[in-house]
C-alpha cells in the first residue's frame, strides 16, 4: 500500500502532500521535513530507494523518490508495493500532469493544487494504484471537468466497450 | 524511457519571476490565490511568512463565515484554505465549510469540498459523520461522477461505525455498468476489510465475481484484496491457484487489449500483483508450486528486454521462485538474474540485486560465495544505501567465525552513520550478533562498550537491559561468569579514568550498575577507587539526574570500611537536599545504609541475582485495603478510558446495561491477571529506578510473567531473550574504546590489511564468508543453531522441555475444528471418520456414515441442533466402530493413528485426526482433544516402511499460542509399522480467529540422509472457549473493569416465538458460552478463553436486528469472538 504521496521543491516547500494514512498535522508536517532532509542530500547517482524514516513507520516502509529539475516525488510504501513499480508509476504521474498541463512546471502545482489532486485521485485511490494507464486518467479527468457544463454528461470511457 | 517533466519543469526559474512575465494565462496570477503565492515567494523570513498567512487566514475566516458568500466563491476560498494547511497553518474553522460545500455544491464544487474534506480531516474526526448522508446520497445519486466522488472519499476516510449504513450501497455498486464504478466499489470494499474485515465476511463470493469480471481493471483491483488475504491465509485461497496461473499466462501472452501495455510491456503492474499472489499461495506447499512453474518460466523468459519495469517483473519472479517450493531449473535462472542484478551498472538493480541476495542467502548461503567480491565493492559504495544493505546481507550470513569481521564492518559504517533511524537499528544489530556469537568475553564486552558508546541514548532500552540480565544471571559455568564480569568492571574502570564527558547517560548507568554489583570481584582496584570514579561521574554536569540516582545506588553497594563510609556521608550530604525526590530518596538510602552495615547486607545481599524473587503481580496484599475502603463507600477504581469514556456517555444515552453491584472478591472472577507485568516494565524498572531491589525486580518481572501464564519458568525466558535482540539497536567503536582494545588488552585479530587493494579484498572475502560454505550449519536468523548460539544456550536450556512450536493447516481439519467446539458430542464420530476414511471405507457400515456428515459440514460449524442429538445417540455405536476399525487395521497390519491415542485421553472430545503431511513413509496426522482446562495436541506420526526411521526430531512453535510438551518419553528412532504418539499442551498466546502451530519435522532416513519437513496445523479459537460461570452482579462489576471492545450487529435468528432467547441458546450451544441472564430484549452471556482471560458479551435486540457488545482485558478476543457468533448465525 501507499502510505503517502509527497511533492516539495528543491527548498523543501512542500507543494503536494496526499496521506493515506492518518497522522496529526504536526506529525505530516516533520514527515516531510524529514523525508525532504533524507532526499535532498542524495547525489544525482545514487538509488532511488531509501529506508523510511523513523516518523512514518521504519523498516517496513520505503521511500521512493525522482527528482525533476525544480521538483522532489517522493512516494512512501509498504513493502507490498514493487520498488521499481512505484519508479515507474511516478513516472507516468509526471507524464499525465506534463499531458494535462501541457508541460508542466512547479506553479502549475501551486495554482492548481485541487487538479493535481484529483488526477492523483483517479491514479491511485486509499493508497491503492487504481489506474496506471495515462490515457485512461486523462479520460476519466477530463470527463470530470467537462461535468461543470453539463450535469447529466454521461462520461465516456475509452475502455467502456469491454 | 521519457524524461518529459525533467525538461520542462528546468523552465521554472525564469516562470518565478512573475513581475516581469505574464506567463502562461493558465496560472491566472491576477487571483487572490496568486496573489497569496506571489507574497508568500517574496517573503525572506519565517517569521513574516507566518504573518502574511495569519492575515489570509483571518480574511478566509471572515469570509466563509458571511452568509453572503457563494458556493462558486466558497469553492476559491476551499482552495486557499487547502494551500494554507499545506504549508503546515491550521484553518480548523473551515472543515465544516468544507463539508457544507460537499453536501451543498454543484458537481465541480463538490468535488473540492470533497477533496478538502479527505485533506483536512481524518477517520475519527467527529465532523465526518456529517458527512455520512452526503455520501449516501450521492452514492444513489444518478450522476456517475457524483458516485466516483463518493467512492473515493469513502476509501480514503469514512468512520469505521457508520460503514454498514453505506455498505449495501457500495456493494450495490459492484454490478455497476460503468467499469470504473466496479472497480472503484471494489477497492472501497478493500479498504473496509482493511479496517473493519469482519464486516465484509458476508461478501467474500462478491469478490470472486469481481475477479471473474470481464473488464481486467475490475480484475486488477480486486487482486488488492486477495493479495491481502492470501497472505493472511493461503491455505483458504488454495482453490484459486489455477485462476491466477491462468490469468498471468494470459497476460504474459499479450491477450489483454494494447492500451494496458506500458512500455510495450503488457500489465506489468498486474503481473507485479500476480507474481505476488503465485509465491504466497505456493509457499511451502509442493502441489500448489508445481502449477505455478511452467508460468514463471514463460515469465521470466519474456521479460528480457531492457526495460525498467521489466526488471520489476523480473525481480517478482526471482523471489517466487525462492518463496516457492524450490524446482532446480528455475532456481538457476534466477540466480543468474540475481547475478545480473547484482553486476548491473544501474543502481537500482544493484540495489534490488543486492536485497534478492539478502533474501536468498537464508535459504542458499552458497549464492553469496559466487557473488562475494561484488559484495565486498558494494561495502565500499559511495552511496549509503547500498552500502547499508549489504551489511544487512552479510548480518544474515554472519556465524560464530566470520562474526569478528562483519561485526567490525558495521561499527566502521556506524561511526560515520548519517541518521539516528539508521544507528539504532544497526546498533540493534550489532548487539544481537555479540550476544549470540560472542567468540571470548574480551571481545563481548569490548563489542558492547561501542555499543553504548555509539548507540547513546537513541538505542532501544532493551539493549542495556538484556545486557544486564546476561551479565546478572550468567551461563553455564560460575568460572565464566566471574571471568565475564570481572572483566567488564576492568574495562568500567579503566573507561572510567579516561575521558568521560562523552560517554552517553544510558551506558554510564549500565557501567555503575555493573561496578556496584561486581567491583568486588577484582583484586586490582579497591572500592574506594571505585567510589572515587563514581564521585567524579556524580560531578559532571553532563550527568542527569537519573543517571546520579544509578550512580548513588551503585555507592549504596560500595560503601564499606572507613573511608567508604566517609565518602557517602559527604555525596549523600550532598544530594540530600536535591529538588529531585527520587534523587533525594537514594541519597538518603545511601546515608542510612553507609551506616548500618547489617541493615545493608540484608537489603543488598550480593550475589543473590539468581534467587528469582516474589512478585504479585495481582497486588493481592491490597485486597484487604480495597475492600475497606469499598466497604466505607469508596467508588470501585475505574481505568482512565474508562472515566472517560463513562463521562462522555453521561452526557448521550446511558447505554450501560447493567448497575454496578456490590463489590465481590477479586479472586471469584479471573480479572486480576489483567495488568500482568509486559515486557516494557522491565526497562520502567531499569531506567526508572535504580535502587537494587527494584533492579532486581525489574529483571525478575517477566518471570513472573511466565508463572503467571502457568508455563515453565525458563519457557519465557527463551522468549524474552529471542524477543530482545530482534528489535535492538547497532553498537559502534569509540575512540576510547579502540585506544583500550589496542593497547591494554589483546583484541581479536582482524585482518591485517595488505598494501595491494585486491588482495586486501580477496582477504577480507575469505574472513567475511568464512564458515558460510563449509555446511549447512550456517546460522540463518529466524532459525538461530544451536551450537553457535553461545550466548544464550545457557538460558535457552530450560529444565521444561518448552518446546518453540508452530505449524499450519488443512481445511478439513479447520472444518472439523468447528465442529468440535460446537457441538463436542459430535466429535468423536468425526474424529474417527476421517482418520479412517482413506484407508478403510468399508470397514463398518457406521463409518461411512458419519463421514458423510463430516463432509457435508465441512467449513462451517454445524447448525442443526437435531443433528446434535442424533450424535449423542451414535455416540456410542462409535466406540464399537472405533475399536472394530483398530482390530480390523491391527490384522492387516494399517496404522491407524486412533488406535494410538493415549489411554488417558480416549473418551475426552476430541477433533477429528487430520493428516498433516507425509515425508517418504512417514505420515503425520494430529488432533486437538479437550482435557478439561487443557487442550492437547496430539501428533502421530506413523512409519508405514519396513525399515526403522531413526533421529526424529519434532519441533513446534506458534506466534499465537504457547506449545507445550506433555508426553516425557520423547521417541527418537520409529520401528517398521509402528505409530509414535507426542503430545503437546496448547495455550493461547494471542488470540486470532484461527490459531495455527507450525511445526518442522526432521529425521534421518536409512541410507542416512537427514530430512525435513514443514507442516502446520490451524485450529478455531473457539477450541479455546469455554464457559465462565457467574452471576449477574460478578457480570456487572466485571463489564466495567475490561477495556477492550467490540460492538457489532448480527441477524437475529427467529424461529417463530422467541427469537432472542433461540438465537442466544444457539450462541451459547456452540461456542460454549455462558447464558447469565436474559432481561427483556437484553441478554447477557460470558465466557473465558484458556486459561482464565475473560470475555463480556452483551445482546439487546434493536430494529430486528441483534446489537451486540463485547468486552475483555484482551485485546483481540472480542473481535474473534464477534467473528465466530457472526459464522454461527450465518448457517443459520
Amino acid at each position: 500500500m501507499i502510505k503517502a504521496i509527497l511533492i516539495f521543491n528543491n527548498h523543501g516547500k512542500p507543494r503536494l502532500s496526499k496521506f493515506y494514512e492518518h497522522y496529526t498535522e504536526d506529525t505530516e508536517q516533520q514527515i516531510i521535513r524529514e523525508t525532504f532532509h533524507l532526499v535532498s542530500k542524495r547525489d544525482e547517482n545514487v538509488c532511488n530507494f531509501l529506508e523510511g524514516g523513523m516518523l512514518i513507520g521504519g523498516s517496513d516502509y520505503k521511500l521512493i523518490y525522482r527528482h525533476y529539475a525544480t521538483l522532489y516525488f517522493v512516494f512512501c510504501v509498504d513493502s507490498s508495493e514493487s520498488e521499481l513499480g512505484i519508479l515507474d508509476l511516478i513516472q507516468v504521474f509526471v507524464e499525465t500532469l506534463d499531458k494535462c498541463f501541457e508541460n508542466v512546471c512547479e506553479l502549475d502545482l501551486i495554482f492548481h493544487v485541487d487538479k493535481v489532486h484529483n488526477i492523483l485521485a483517479e491514479m491511485v485511490m486509499g493508497g491503492m494504484v487504481l489506474e496506471t494507464n495515462m490515457n485512461e486518467i486523462i479520460t476519466q479527468v477530463d470527463a470530470q471537468n467537462k461535468m461543470e457544463k453539463s450535469e447529466t454528461f454521461i462520461f465516456q470511457s475509452t475502455r467502456q466497450d469491454r | 524511457m521519457s524524461y518529459v517533466g525533467e525538461k520542462t519543469l528546468t523552465a521554472l526559474p525564469s516562470l518565478l519571476s512573475l513581475d516581469s512575465q505574464p506567463g502562461p494565462a493558465k496560472l491566472s496570477s491576477t487571483s487572490k490565490l496568486g496573489n497569496l503565492i506571489r507574497g508568500i515567494t517574496e517573503l525572506t523570513s519565517k517569521h513574516e511568512e507566518e504573518k502574511l498567512i495569519q492575515r489570509e487566514l483571518e480574511s478566509i475566516k471572515e469570509q466563509v463565515s458571511s452568509p453572503n458568500t457563494s458556493m462558486r466563491q466558497m469553492k476559491e476560498l476551499m482552495v486557499r484554505a487547502i494551500y494554507c494547511e499545506s504549508l503546515g497553518y491550521e484553518a480548523s474553522f473551515v472543515y465544516i465549510h468544507a463539508i457544507k460545500l460537499a453536501q451543498q455544491g454543484t458537481a465541480l464544487e463538490k468535488r473540492v469540498g470533497y477533496l478538502a474534506v479527505s485533506l483536512f480531516l481524518n477517520e475519527s474526526h467527529e465532523l465526518l459523520l456529517l458527512l455520512v448522508n452526503t455520501v449516501l446520497k450521492d452514492l444513489q445519486s444518478t450522476n456517475l461522477i457524483e458516485v466516483c466522488m463518493a467512492l473515493t472519499v469513502v476509501s480514503q476516510i469514512f468512520p469505521k461505525e457508520m460503514i454498514p449504513a453505506i455498505l449495501p450501497l457500495v456493494e450495490e455498486k459492484l454490478n455497476h455498468p460503468k467499469e470504473i464504478i466496479r472497480r472503484k466499489a471494489v477497492l472501497a470494499l478493500y479498504k473496509f476489510y482493511l479496517i473493519a474485515p469482519n464486516q465484509v465476511q458476508h461478501i467474500h463470493n462478491k469478490f470472486r465475481k469481481a475477479l471473474c469480471d470481464k473488464d481486467p481493471g475490475v480484475m486488477t483491483a480486486s487482486l488488492h484484496i486477495y493479495l491481502q488475504m492470501i497472505q493472511e491465509n493461503p491455505e483458504g485461497y488454495k482453490d484459486l491457484t489455477g485462476s491466477f496461473v491462468n490469468i498471468l499466462k494470459q497476460v504474459v501472452g499479450g491477450k489483454l487489449p494494447i492500451d494496458f501495455n506500458y512500455h510495450s510491456v503488457p500489465a506489468p503492474w498486474l503481473q507485479i500483483h500476480l507474481l505476488r499472489i503465485l509465491s504466497f499461495l505456493g509457499k511451502n506447499d509442493l502441489r500448489t508450486s508445481e502449477l505455478i512453474y511452467e508460468v514463471l518460466d514463460e515469465s521470466l523468459r519474456r521479460a528480457e528486454m531492457n526495460r525498467n519495469i521489466t526488471y520489476a517483473i523480473l525481480y517478482e519472479c526471482v523471489k517466487c521462485i525462492y518463496t516457492i517450493h524450490p524446482k532446480s531449473n528455475l532456481l538457476e535462472k534466477a540466480a543468474k538474474c540475481i547475478g545480473n542484478f547484482v553486476l548491473s551498472p544501474d543502481i537500482n538493480l544493484k540495489y534490488l540485486g543486492l536485497k534478492a541476495l539478502t533474501y536468498v542467502i537464508q535459504q542458499d548461503p552458497k549464492m553469496a560465495l559466487q557473488h562475494q567480491m561484488t559484495i565486498i565493492e558494494c561495502l565500499d559504495h559511495p552511496d549509503l544505501i547500498i552500502k547499508r544493505e549489504t551489511l544487512e546481507l552479510l548480518f544474515r550470513i554472519t556465524n560464530a567465525q566470520n562474526v569478528v569481521v562483519i561485526v567490525e564492518k558495521m561499527l566502521e559504517f556506524l561511526q560515520n552513520s548519517p541518521d539516528d533511524y539508521t544507528t539504532i537499528d544497526l546498533v540493534g544489530k550489532v548487539a544481537e550478533l555479540a550476544e549470540k556469537y560472542a567468540p571470548d568475553n574480551e571481545w563481548f564486552i569490548e563489542t558492547m562498550n561501542t555499543v553504548f558508546s555509539l548507540g547513546g541514548d537513541t538505542m532501544q532500552p532493551d539493549i542495556p537491559n538484556s545486557f544486564l540480565k546476561l551479565l546478572s544471571e550468567g551461563f553455564d559455568s560460575v568460572e565464566e561468569d566471574r571471568k565475564l564480569r570481572l572483566f567488564a568492571v576492568d574495562s568500567y574502570v579503566s573507561l572510567l579514568q579516561g575521558e568521560t564527558r562523552k560517554l552517553p547517560q544510558c551506558f554510564l548507568q549500565v557501567i555503575s550498575w555493573v561496578l556496584g554489583e561486581y567491583s568486588h570481584l577484582s583484586e586490582d582496584h579497591n572500592r574506594s577507587t571505585v567510589l572515587r570514579l563514581l564521585e567524579k561521574l556524580l560531578d559532571m554536569k553532563q550527568t542527569s539526574s537519573e543517571t546520579k540516582c544509578w550512580i548513588l545506588m551503585a555507592m549504596t553497594k560500595l560503601c564499606e570500611g572507613t573511608a567508604g563510609v566517609c565518602v557517602a556521608q559527604q555525596v549523600s550530604e550532598t544530594y540530600i537536599s536535591s529538588m529531585d525526590t527520587v534523587l533525594r530518596q537514594r541519597a538518603q538510602e545511601l546515608q542510612h545504609l553507609s551506616q548500618d552495615s547489617e541493615l545493608r547486607e540484608e537489603v543488598l545481599p550480593r550475589d543473590s541475582g539468581l534467587d528469582p524473587m516474589e512478585i504479585d503481580s495481582s497486588l493481592s496484599f491490597l485486597d484487604e485495603f480495597v475492600s475497606g475502603a469499598l466497604a466505607a463507600g469508596a467508588a470501585p477504581y475505574k481505568p482512565p478510558h474508562q472515566r472517560q469514556e463513562e463521562l462522555a456517555e453521561a452526557k448521550v444515552l446511558s447505554l450501560e446495561p447493567y448497575g454496578l453491584a456490590l463489590p465481590i472478591s477479586m479472586s471469584s472472577c479471573s480479572i486480576t491477571d489483567r495488568h500482568s507485568p509486559t515486557p516494557l516494565s522491565m526497562s520502567s524498572g531499569l531506567s526508572g529506578d535504580s535502587t537494587d531491589v527494584s533492579h532486581r525486580a525489574g529483571l525478575k518481572l517477566d518471570g513472573v510473567q511466565r508463572v503467571w501464564g502457568r508455563d515453565g519458568y525458563l519457557a519465557k525466558k527463551e522468549s524474552v531473550e529471542e524477543a530482545a535482540p530482534v528489535q535492538g539497536l547497532t553498537p559502534v567503536h569509540s575512540p576510547s574504546l579502540q585506544n583500550e582494545g589496542d593497547g591494554s588488552h589483546s583484541q581479536t585479530p582482524t585482518p591485517t590489511p595488505t598494501p595491494e587493494p585486491d588482495r586486501e579484498k580477496e582477504q577480507l572475502a575469505s574472513s567475511l564468508f568464512f564458515g558460510v560454505s563449509s555446511q549447512s550449519s550456517v546460522c540463518l536468523m529466524g532459525k538461530p543453531d544451536s551450537t553457535f548460539n553461545r550466548r544464550r544456550k545457557a538460558k535457552v536450556q530450560a529444565p521444561g522441555v518448552t518446546e518453540q512450536l508452530s505449524s499450519s493447516v488443512a481445511p478439513v481439519s479447520n472444518a472439523v475444528d468447528n465442529l468440535l467446539c460446537n457441538n463436542l458430542q459430535d466429535s468423536n464420530i468425526n474424529s474417527v471418520s476421517a482418520a479412517s476414511s482413506k484407508q478403510t471405507c468399508e470397514l463398518s457400515p457406521r463409518v461411512p456414515a458419519a463421514n458423510g456428515t463430516c463432509n457435508t459440514d465441512c467449513g462451517l460449524p454445524e447448525s442443526d441442533r437435531k443433528r446434535s442429538n442424533l450424535s449423542i445417540s451414535r455416540d456410542n455405536g462409535l466406540v464399537d466402530a472405533d475399536s472394530a476399525l483398530s482390530e480390523d487395521q491391527g490384522s492387516r497390519s494399517d496404522l491407524c493413528p486412533s488406535s494410538y491415542l493415549p489411554a488417558e485421553l480416549c473418551g475426552l472430545y476430541r477433533s477429528e485426526i487430520a493428516p498433516l503431511c507425509t515425508a517418504h513413509s512417514l505420515e503425520l496426522s494430529a488432533c486437538h482433544v479437550h482435557q478439561g482446562d487443557d487442550m492437547i495436541l496430539i501428533i502421530f506420526i506413523s512409519n508405514s516402511s519396513d525399515s526403522q526411521v531413526l533421529q526424529i526430531r519434532l519441533d513446534l512453535k506458534s506466534e499465537q499460542l504457547k506449545v507445550t510438551c506433555v508426553s516425557d518419553s520423547s521417541v527418537e528412532n520409529i520401528k517398521s509399522h509402528t505409530v509414535a504418539v507426542y503430545q503437546y499442551s496448547l495455550a493461547v498466546k494471542r488470540p486470532g480467529v484461527d490459531v495455527e502451530v507450525d511445526g518442522t519435522l526432521s529425521f534421518l532416513l536409512p541410507a542416512g540422509t537427514p530430512q525435513t519437513k514443514h507442516f502446520s496445523y490451524k485450529l478455531p479459537l473457539t477450541a479455546f472457549i469455554r464457559p465462565l460461570l457467574i452471576s449477574t452482579e460478578e457480570y456487572g462489576t466485571m463489564w466495567l473493569g475490561f477495556s477492550h471492545e467490540v460492538k457489532q450487529n448480527l441477524t437475529l435468528v427467529d424461529d417463530g416465538c422467541e427469537p432472542l432467547t433461540f438465537t442466544l441458546n444457539l450462541l451459547k450451544n456452540r461456542l460454549q458460552l455462558h447464558l447469565v441472564e436474559i432481561i427483556g430484549l437484553e441478554g447477557i452471556l460470558a465466557c473465558r478463553l484458556l486459561q482464565n482471560q475473560p470475555c463480556l458479551m452483551h445482546c439487546r435486540v434493536h430494529a430486528g436486528a441483534l446489537a451486540v457488545w463485547l468486552r475483555s482485558p484482551v485485546p483481540e478476543l472480542p473481535d474473534c469472538l464477534v467473528y465466530h457468533c457472526q459464522r454461527v448465525l450465518q448457517e443459520k
